[in-house]
């Protein structure tokens, strides 16, 4: 009797697993209307058709400041749209998945999107997550639009992939060429991490470059992993050799570890940041005084006076309390950007992923955009986009564009 | 308590309790299968469902075969996420070497599952050798570590292949590039240090899945139910009393280890080649505290229970992101109450309850259906 009662459990169980599966996951396709997302956009969707962007970043885990701020910034950008009067005369429909910064993770975050019906990509935010997704999203014939992932190979090879931030190599070279323009005699170090894609990406171009322009690197520091916490070896490496400047191609969280260990032990060189040391004013529970004179190599600085930053940070103020960091102004540029060439192309939401992909793809590398992270943006037709990098250095706990400070 | 069913004049198969639960478990995997694809083809499946359906295999895979470390053995082994890992990196260098010599998909699909259980089991040997001789938790100390110096080696890595054949640096100082291995003209680039594996040929399907969770199945069940799985499981009781009649306990410890490593490996190798990016972090200790978690929730040495745990905790988080922010927490949430309600003996009992009918609705045909046969 027994055994016959667990036999049939185990079917049961076994059916109820997949047939709970499919039900549930047919629905939207049936009816994607009836499933609005709980957490996309403030507003609800016009009646009619409304042009969809899906985004895809992290909301969640060690790299959530980046989403988030990518997150806010384009809601901004589409709250702004819509009450202008939507793009084409279309309201703009928003969504945003969280990928905890896993590829795994974001392909699924991608594939729910589309099963709800998105038109354009605009993500994933960080490096390793977009590779898997550029793939599929070039064989999708969809259209993505990444904020800040800056690896080469996220649109190598990839004709409908493109990017508003600076790629690695970029970042490197521009930091380098800086460096030489403003501090010839500087002697440098460079602690980096090495199994991480974006730091070694930076690293590598930065040390090539400055070999180019004579400069004078004097200790070359690496770690690994996300959890690094004492960097007194590359800290007393690099003091040792003499270093007035340190250039760190890493995240916000092992730089503020770094910062703290080098006050410590009395170390005040002139600490060089990219784009990932954004995101260190909004660290919770870091003390700001460590940060004073940090410079970052950022396209965006909040304390610009045009219209148009000063009208971002201050929503984005009003809205979320904190000041925007490069993540923020990038999400909102790609919501810009995506919606001149929508306009130039006279697009409608009637129109298939594909058409619009194609549409988009044309209008991309032949337009030039103006956003907050720089004027006369234009698009390679690789992907790649050109822009000037600006440095600004942090004072008072709040960016300061260098030439100011 | 056993039934004997006659299969011919001179067969017959005593029908136990754990027959009529591995042979369930067969059947389970094949119905769900035959269940889903048949959904797959007519189409009503979601993007997003039908891009999990890989994953879900190599997990179902990567619990059943650390349920042989972990239940059957009795050793706690947190490194799995290691040997999943080797078969990944060696799955994937396999299947794009010989992306030109070996033009049918299934066959490179095939040979690169083979190779990433082969270098997993190797890797297996390494770790299982010296450290199944010592008594004690040192299996978890050092399969912990193992996973790591997995995890740094193949940051390290840096493997191309052209017409000359395979270049591999190993890039210690972290100075070395992908240019340095001087790959001839159309050479690609397979696995690129910190970076990974990228643009890999995505060839992973899920009748591959299927087929794999299969083989997993036999090899698990028919190791387990045979002369060494009863070693294994004695060794587990009793070490002293299994020593004593005379049972070798490293042999017998590293049969198991070894074979839960392969499997391991085969997995790893189906989950790289389904996504065309792959970098080393990914196999990190959470990786394997998961899987640790999907073989707990589903019952320590429970094979059919590790498959459903591994489906139904990699489709969880998916299923729950209409939570938004909250998800992660509602999956926390959904862990605990499943723990729960499995140790406790009045809901079992409610549950049994409420099922009563179901139950005898079920038994009374197959009752008479064994009458039958």
């Amino acid at each position: 009797m027994k055994k016959f009662v667990s036999l049939a459990m185990v079917l049961a169980l076994c059916l109820c697993l997949f047939a709970g599966c499919g039900q549930e996951s047919s629905e939207p396709t049936e009816n994607p209307e009836a499933t609005a997302p709980a957490g996309g956009t403030g507003e609800p969707a016009a009646e009619g058709a409304a042009f969809y962007f899906g985004a895809v970043g992290p909301l969640t885990g060690e790299n959530a400041i980046y989403g988030n701020a990518v997150k806010n910034g384009a809601q901004i950008a589409v709250d702004e749209i819509n009450e202008a009067g939507g793009i084409n005369g279309y309201q703009l429909k928003f969504r945003f998945e969280d990928d905890v910064s896993d590829g795994e993770t974001s392909v699924n975050a991608y594939n729910t999107l589309m099963d709800d019906g998105m038109q354009v990509l605009v993500g994933p935010v960080t490096t390793g997550p977009a590779l898997s997704v550029s793939t599929l999203v070039n064989e999708d014939r969809t259209f993505m639009l990444t904020p800040s992932a800056s690896s080469l190979d996220v649109v190598d090879g990839k004709d409908n992939v493109f990017q508003l931030c600076f790629t690695d190599p970029n970042q490197g070279m521009g930091s380098a060429t800086y460096i030489a323009a403003n501090m010839p005699e500087a002697k440098i170090a460079v602690i980096y991490r090495n199994d991480d894609t974006y730091s070694t990406g930076i690293y590598e171009t930065f040390v090539a470059e400055c070999e180019n322009q004579n400069l004078d690197v004097v200790y070359e520091g690496a770690f690994t992993g996300e959890g690094a916490s004492d960097f007194s070896v590359q800290l007393t490496g690099a003091q040792s050799a003499g270093a007035d400047v340190v250039f760190l191609p890493i995240y916000y969280q092992p730089a503020s570890i770094i910062f703290a260990q080098a006050d410590a032990m009395g170390y005040e060189p002139t600490f060089f940041g990219v784009d990932g040391m954004d995101g260190i004013l909004t660290m919770p529970n870091f003390d700001m005084s460590l940060a004073e004179g940090v410079m970052v190599l950022t396209p965006f600085s909040a304390d610009a006076t045009d219209e148009r930053t000063v009208s971002f940070v201050t929503k984005y103020n009003d809205q979320f309390g904190e000041t925007p960091n490069q993540f923020a102004a990038d999400g909102y540029d790609c919501i810009y950007a995506l919606k001149q060439a929508l306009e130039a192309s006279d697009a409608n939401p009637e129109m298939t992923n594909e058409e619009l992909c194609d549409a988009l793809v044309a209008q991309f590398t032949s337009m030039s955009f103006d956003g907050l992270t720089g004027s006369g943006l234009t698009w390679g037709a690789d992907g790649t986009v050109s822009k000037l990098p600006m440095a600004v250095v942090i004072h008072d706990g709040a960016y300061v564009s260098a030439e100011n400070a | 308590m056993s039934k004997i069913i006659k299969l011919g004049r001179n067969r017959s198969l005593t029908l136990t309790k754990t027959r009529v639960v591995d042979f369930s478990t067969y059947l389970g995997v094949v119905l769900a299968f035959l269940i889903v694809n048949s959904m797959l083809n007519g189409d009503m499946l979601s993007r997003s469902f039908r891009g999990q359906l890989v994953p879900i295999c190599c997990y179902i895979v990567m619990a059943v075969s650390l349920n042989l470390t972990v239940g059957i053995l009795g050793e706690l082994s947190l490194g799995h996420a290691g040997f999943m890992s080797v078969g990944a990196f060696s799955g994937v260098v396999a299947a794009m070497s010989l992306q030109s010599a070996v033009p049918s998909e299934p066959v490179r699909l095939a040979i690169a599952l083979v190779t990433g259980a082969a270098c997993a089991a190797i890797a297996g040997v390494i770790v299982g050798v010296p450290v199944l001789r010592l008594r004690g938790d040192y299996l978890a100390i050092v399969t912990l570590a193992f996973g790591e110096i997995i995890k740094e080696l193949i940051n390290c890595l840096i493997v191309g292949c052209d017409e000359n054949g395979l270049h591999v640096i190993f890039n210690l100082d972290g100075t070395k590039t992908v240019s340095d291995l001087g790959l001839a003209e159309g050479g690609i680039e397979i696995i690129k240090g910190a970076q990974g594996a990228t643009g890999t040929d995505t060839i992973a399907s899920f009748t591959a899945g299927f087929i794999l969770i299969m083989i997993t199945l036999v090899v698990v069940l028919n190791l387990v139910r045979s002369r060494s799985g009863r070693a294994i499981m004695a060794l587990r009781d009793n070490r002293i009393a299994a020593e004593s009649v005379g049972i070798n306990i490293t042999k017998y410890k590293l049969m198991a280890f070894i074979t839960s490593a392969a499997l391991a490996g085969a997995a790893g190798a189906l989950y790289g080649l389904n996504f065309s990016n792959l970098g080393a972090t990914k196999f990190n200790f959470n990786t394997s505290i998961l899987v640790l978690v999907f073989v707990v929730l589903g019952g320590l040495g429970s094979i059919w229970g590790s498959i459903i745990a591994a489906a139904v905790l990699t489709i969880l988080p998916e299923a729950l992101r209409g939570f938004d922010d909250y998800r992660m927490l509602v999956y926390a949430i959904v862990l605990i109450l499943v723990m729960l309600a499995t140790n406790n003996a009045q809901i079992k009992a409610l549950f049994a309850k409420a099922l009563g009918p179901v139950r005898r609705l079920f038994a009374k045909p197959q009752k008479g259906g064994a009458a039958n046969g």
